[in-house]
Parts: structure tokens; sequence; C-alpha cells
């Protein structure tokens, strides 16, 4: 299945854009997700294994299971405000 | 969001109403810290479709906390002068106490929840990541 990776501000300098698509087995959590990327990535292991995340606009844990066409985002430390 | 300067008037206008006799309006702005050197704006940057939703989800919390407050809030995005708005917030409600709670509420939801980034810019020419 796909998931849809969105990556913003530092995170997007490393990943070297801003999105991708990943295919990931069905049942795939969000961590395995983020270990996907941190391999398949260039500078990916300057991503943390454990960052921020949001699924389909809503901030969400490391065990969330995906589902396919789900939209994952990689959330720097949020400075807003 | 807006790419704009913040109009802290038209976020009271959407609020007021006869029966809130109190109103809170906060401004948070872009502030040199003694070890930034010379920065010559923030940029802020955003999940602009996930903080739409953030917001109107804290929003509807604080109106259901405080049936009788109303509020509003605005974050700006790109580069932000020193001393400008970054966010706003305001809220109305029949007395002083429920607005200050709301405005409260609202600004510390937004705080943890946006996802909103910033971006020192030094006159120099060079930028860098702010996170705190």
């Amino acid at each position: 299945m796909t998931v849809h990776c969105r990556f913003f501000a530092r995170y997007a300098e490393v990943a070297g854009r801003e999105a991708l698509d990943l295919d990931v087995p069905r049942g795939a959590t969000v961590a395995q997700a983020v270990d996907a990327l941190r391999v398949m990535l260039r500078a990916g292991a300057q991503l943390p294994a454990r960052p921020l995340v949001a699924v389909n606009r809503e901030h969400a844990a490391l065990d969330r299971v995906l589902v396919d066409g789900d939209e994952l985002a990689l959330l720097p430390p949020l400075a807003g405000g | 969001m807006t790419r704009d300067p913040i109009d802290i008037g038209a976020l009271i206008a959407n609020v007021s109403d006869a029966g809130r006799g109190a109103t809170v309006a906060f401004l948070g702005s872009v502030r040199r810290s003694s070890d930034d050197g010379p920065v010559v704006a923030i940029e802020y940057s955003a999940y602009e479709e996930m903080v739409e939703a953030e917001f109107g989800g804290i929003v509807t919390e604080a109106r259901a906390r405080w049936p009788g407050a109303d509020v509003a809030a605005r974050h700006r995005v790109g580069d932000v002068p020193l001393g400008a708005a970054s966010i706003a917030v305001v809220a109305a409600a029949p007395h002083r106490g429920e607005a200050f709670e709301a405005a409260r509420y609202v600004i510390e939801e937004a705080k943890r929840r946006l996802p909103v980034w910033k971006r020192e810019r030094f006159a120099g020419g060079t930028a860098r990541w702010r996170e705190e």
C-alpha cells in the first residue's frame, strides 16, 4: 500500500524534498514507515527515529497503524506562536 | 493563517457582541533574544492545512468550555519583521474571567499543537531553524 509522506521545515531540507510516496506492507505502523524513510533517504539517518508525526492532518502516535492512502507528515519540534 | 500583517481590529470585531462585556486580545510578536545576533526577520512556515484544522479544533474546544465566550485567532506565515505580531488571539465573554481563561487556553494550545516552524534570518544572509 502507498503512504503519502510530507516533510516540513528542517526535515524537508534533510529529505531533499517536501513529499514522496512510500510503499509499505499492509498493516505497517507509523514507526515502521519512519524506519523505511530513514533507510531510503540519502540523509535519512539525520531524521529522528521517533519524530513528532501527523496522520491525515492530526497528531498521531508512532504505533498508529497506517492504511492505504494515508498522509503521513514528519513534524520537526513545533515552534509556532 | 495569513501572509499579511495581522488585523487585530478585525479579530475583535469578529467576536464582539452586546452580550459580551469583556474582550481580551493577545498578540505574540517576534522578539530578539540576546543570543540571536543581528536577526533581520523570522520566516514562519507551516503545514497549513493542518494548522487550519488544529486552530478550528482549538476554537471549538474553547467555545464548548466557555459557552458564553467566542474566540478568534490568526497565525502569520512568511517573513515577519522584528516587533510585528506572528500570532493573535481574541476572546470575548460576558465577564472578564471567562475572557482571560478562554484566551489563555487558545494561545497555550496553539503553542503546543500548531505545526508551525520558524527560521531566523541574519543580516549576513545566513539562516537557521529555531527549535525550542
